[in-house]
């Protein structure tokens, strides 16, 4: 509620959670996934759980690029930029993501050229002041960056720039939704779906969700009162039998999508067959390589790939998290083995996971009111034993 | 990370149809616009930015919401930092 009250709209949020309220049939029970971790650190951040009655939970999805990136990806990157001629380029969110053998951060300590970009043209940049040193930019990120890592390797290609590669994670939301939906356990009736990734795709790719699977999906903003409103027009359709893909976030999100980013996308990118999911597993054709006809800027061909696979610790219940069947403080782990700081599991790693959200924001808080209770009874406790012996010096 | 960043379109260049000069807060740096090809932003006009990307363009009054929701989540010192970091590559 806290957060909320700082926020401008109180009456527009009031009005959504009354009417959520009102629609929502106390007799079933709702869970409902946000399938983009900006949403989930948007409803942890503003407390929206707080509004919603008892019966409705909010299952955080797979949609954080970091958090479902297999560790043995980051040793292979950083295999590749052993060679002391490599500048490992990287976006300020990975350098800390922890590999087999150490994050890119600490690789950088025993003296790697590692360097944060915050453009992937950036990188390009840097290889064209560099001529003698060759760049190789880690890419990562769902539709949302592909394009742009797309547009940078055709600028690369149309400048002739030889001394710059890629290594490609990119991986795509839809056949993640599948998955989901595929897996045995899933017990979701409904989806949040991603706001910005649809700035790019648009909201067609959604479609079966609703027809084939009969479940209802609204493309949503990032704001407390987008989710509340998409929260809403999910319990419309629920209360109606109706699945359809509607769009609340019509003010960014065109219905087609982004024709030129999708076009940039097709020239540069095809699907892998199968990619590794942390805590998913491996899921087909869910994510994006080089075409061969940019096989000169593949980082993956240019350098030895070792394929390095880790096997996250069977402890770790991040699939189970991500499918909705347990929440983050459920796992075995969470808060004790595993926590933002040391990080076992995927969905602990960056602050979009579920688990790294949830951790920050609710059970820090209970963990603080915990300590101030501790300290208020040691408090007491103390002046009780100071007066008794006050008591005890006076007889 | 999949939050966009709002910016004004301050400059536009001749002959570098990919690029634009934009301003966030006050602080100004080059963004490439070769994603908005089909339909090019003029100066003065607002666009989301992305990885140094435009994604889209919005209205004056949406990016002014956006800002907002960057602050309440407590994003927009990172995205100001984004923002700067732009442009990296130009002086290493």
């Amino acid at each position: 509620m806290k957060f909320v009250d700082e926020f401008r709209d109180a009456a527009v949020i009031t009005k959504a959670r009354d009417e959520i309220r009102r629609l929502a049939d106390p007799g079933r029970q709702y869970r409902f996934m946000e399938v983009c971790g900006g949403h989930t650190h948007a409803i942890y951040r503003f407390g929206l759980k707080d509004l919603l009655p008892p019966n409705i939970e909010l299952v955080h999805g797979p949609g954080c690029p970091v958090c479902v990136l297999p560790m043995g990806r980051i040793d292979d990157g950083l295999s590749m930029a052993r060679d002391p001629n490599v500048i490992f380029c990287a976006f300020g969110d990975m350098m800390r993501v922890p590999g087999a053998h150490g994050s890119p951060l600490e690789h950088k300590a025993r003296g790697m050229d590692v360097r944060i970009v915050y453009s992937p043209s950036d990188a390009l940049n840097l290889a064209r002041k560099n001529p003698d040193r060759h760049v190789m930019f880690f890419a990562i990120g769902f539709e949302t960056t592909a394009p742009s890592t797309a547009l940078v390797l055709m600028r690369a290609k149309a400048l002739g720039i030889q001394n710059f590669s890629v290594f490609s994670n990119h991986v795509t939301i839809i056949p993640a939704i599948r998955a989901i939906l595929d897996s045995p356990d899933m017990r979701i009736d409904a989806f949040i779906g991603p706001g910005h990734v649809s700035t790019v795709i648009g909201c067609r790719p959604y479609e079966w969700i609703a027809s084939n699977e009969g479940r209802p999906i609204v493309v949503t903003g990032f704001e407390p009162a987008d989710i509340l409103q998409s929260i809403v027009m999910l319990l419309h359709q629920i209360r109606g039998r109706e699945a359809k893909v509607e769009n609340q976030y019509t003010r960014v999100v065109p219905w087609e999508g982004n024709h030129a980013a999708l076009k940039a996308m097709a020239e540069v990118f095809e699907l892998r067959p199968y990619f590794e999911w942390r805590g998913m597993g491996f899921i087909s054709q869910s994510a994006l390589r080089i075409r061969d006809s940019y096989a000169q800027w593949d980082a993956e061909r240019r350098f030895q790939t070792p394929g390095v696979r880790v096997t996250d610790p069977k402890a770790a219940q991040c699939g189970e998290v991500l499918k909705g069947v347990l929440r983050p403080a459920q796992c075995k782990l969470f808060g004790k083995e595993c926590t933002p700081e040391m990080p076992v599991g995927a969905l602990m790693v960056s602050s979009e996971g579920s688990c790294a959200a949830y951790y920050n924001y609710e059970h820090r808080k209970h963990s603080v009111l915990t300590t101030i209770g501790a300290a208020a009874r040691a408090a007491t406790n103390r002046a009780a034993t100071d007066r008794a012996a006050t008591v005890r010096e006076r007889a | 990370m999949c939050l966009a960043i709002p910016a004004k379109v301050i400059e536009l260049f001749p002959g570098e149809r990919n690029r634009a000069m934009v301003e966030v807060t006050g602080v100004r740096r080059h963004i490439d616009i070769g994603l908005l090809e089909d339909d090019p932003p003029v100066t003065g006009d607002w666009v989301l930015v992305h990885v140094g990307f435009a994604m889209s363009k919005i209205s004056e009054e949406q990016a002014l919401d956006q800002l907002n929701t960057l602050m309440i989540l407590g994003e927009n010192e990172a995205a100001l930092e984004e923002v700067q970091g732009y442009g990296l590559g130009d002086t290493t």
